[in-house]
């Protein structure tokens, strides 16, 4: 749906590789293979405890993984030589529980990262955390604390932390998940217009008709592998009936 | 039996129980600002993931909770002296209250650290911000502000159990009274007088601290909320 402005030469931006990964006893993730091109939109779906969030989590190296390859943006998450800093400067990631930090405003959470990290200046971060606020629709909250803003507000807000640092790929865990159903689409709206802008995104979600808007390509995720994937259309024709159900039970 | 209470003999010794009072206070002032540069180094060290580190930090705290300040005076006050170290009664008291208060200052602070939630960490994470501005800007500042009750409170403490010292004659608000007291035979109306002197410094503590909330903790000055 998107002008993919690929050549086939350049590798994707987030690429796995039979991924395994157990948390002790329990196998969470059983081979899983998928590739995230620039400007791609990838969904992440399955049923809770299919593996999504770990998923996820692996490719920002939340989670170190036991064997197979992810390679994000030219690093080797899997190298346990990773620079660290460097892959998460090039990696934005919003949590479904958003995460600002309590004491300081949204323009300092804003500005945080990158007058520490870059070594911006003071004044180039403000003007620049006024821009992506007024891309998250949330200029006239710079100098509010997060207790003052409605949940929809702080997640658009985490939205515009991350995208200060002006990531090359963002990852969204259920990030409306813990907002009432009127405040999810003010959220969603913003990441639609992210992916309008050609911002390449890995997601996990329940909307179902959020995913088939906008996904390039859906990975259904079950036991552990990806058991169907394909671009949106197979969220309304699935091909296995693991997914069907899925689908059906209009989670 | 009749009470017979004459201040007067005292009160014209008001010069000494100032100087008694301000040493008192620096003393407090030397052991809060110490002890809480010790607490923030301490609680990062109890959670340090070198075992050895944690140890250590763990031993100290435990070894200054379970005996009595008045021994810890004593152990640094004779343990510099054998060490061939001459320093002065003040700066005896200053370092042995600065390593009393150190370590309820870490469990303190350490309780706060502990209390930051996972995801605040690994926001912070995301956002490629090293270890060091991670406690920096995620941990220590709003850990501070959520134990800055308890803080201030065992600093509070502290000024009062600084009367201790006295036993190794720093001259503070106690030692002054027990030797007025000595010499004007004014037992009782000495240390009714160290007492009003002692809540008027506490209270002049707690406004301080109050004060300093405001400045280093502008989202409540704000917001007037817990965090
Ligand atoms: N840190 C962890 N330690 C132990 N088990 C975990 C951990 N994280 C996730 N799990 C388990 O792994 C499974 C997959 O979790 P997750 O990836 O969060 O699934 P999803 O996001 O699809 O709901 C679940 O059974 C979960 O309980
Ligand atoms: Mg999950």
């Amino acid at each position: 749906m998107h002008n993919i402005t690929r050549t086939d030469t350049a590798p994707p931006v987030v690429g796995l590789s039979d991924v395994h990964k157990s948390f002790g006893a329990l196998k969470v993730l059983n081979g899983v293979s998928f590739e995230v091109n620039r400007g791609e939109v990838l969904v992440l779906i399955g049923r809770s405890g299919s593996g999504k969030s770990t998923a996820l989590r692996c490719i920002d190296r939340f989670e170190t993984i036991d064997s197979g390859e992810i390679i994000v943006c030219g690093h080797r998450v899997s190298d346990p030589k990773l620079d660290l800093r460097a892959l998460r400067q090039d990696v934005g990631i919003v949590f479904q529980s958003y995460n600002l930090f309590p004491h300081l405003t949204i323009e300092e959470n804003i500005t945080l990262a990158p007058c520490s990290v870059k070594g911006i200046s003071k004044s180039q971060a403000k003007e620049q955390a006024r821009q992506v606020l007024a891309q998250v629709g949330l200029e006239d909250k710079l100098r509010q604390y997060p207790e003052q803003l409605s949940g929809g507000q702080q997640q658009r807000a985490a939205i515009a932390r991350s995208l200060a640092m002006q990531p090359k790929v963002m990852l969204f865990d259920e990030v409306t998940s813990a907002l009432d159903p009127e405040l999810t689409g003010e959220v969603l709206k913003v990441i639609e217009a992210l992916a309008a802008d050609g911002m390449t995104m890995v997601m996990v979600t329940h909307e179902m008709g959020f995913a088939k808007g906008i996904a390039d390509r859906v990975v259904f995720m079950h036991r552990g592998k990806v058991h169907e994937t394909g671009p949106a259309a197979i969220l309304t024709s699935p091909a296995t009936p693991e997914l069907a159900q899925f689908v059906g039970t209009g989670l | 039996m009749n009470l017979n209470l004459d201040f007067a003999a005292i009160l014209e010794r008001w010069p000494a129980f100032l100087d008694g009072a301000l040493l008192t206070l620096q003393l407090a002032f030397i052991a809060t600002a110490l002890g809480t540069v010790i607490g923030v180094l301490g609680a990062i060290g109890r959670r340090s993931r070198h075992p050895v580190v944690s140890r250590l930090c763990g031993i100290y705290v435990e070894a200054i909770r379970n005996t009595p300040l008045l021994v810890q005076i004593f152990l640094v006050y004779f343990g510099l002296a054998s060490l061939g170290l001459k320093l002065s009664a003040f700066t005896v008291a200053a370092a042995a209250l600065t390593i009393n208060v150190g370590a309820y200052t870490t469990e303190i602070i350490r309780a706060g650290f502990d209390a930051i939630p996972r995801g605040q960490i690994e926001a912070a994470e995301g956002l490629a911000l090293s270890r060091a501005q991670i406690y920096w800007h995620v941990v220590m500042w709003p850990a501070i502000e959520r134990v800055y009750p308890s803080l201030t409170s065992q600093f509070v403490l502290l000024m009062l159990a600084s009367s201790v010292t006295s036993q190794i004659s720093a001259e503070e608000l106690t030692a002054v009274a027990n030797y007025i007291q000595s010499d004007t035979y004014r037992a009782f109306e000495t240390y009714i007088l160290v007492a009003i002197v002692y809540v008027v410094l506490s209270l002049v503590m707690r406004a301080g601290f109050w004060l300093l909330g405001l400045v280093i903790f502008p989202r409540r000055r704000r917001l007037g909320t817990p965090l």
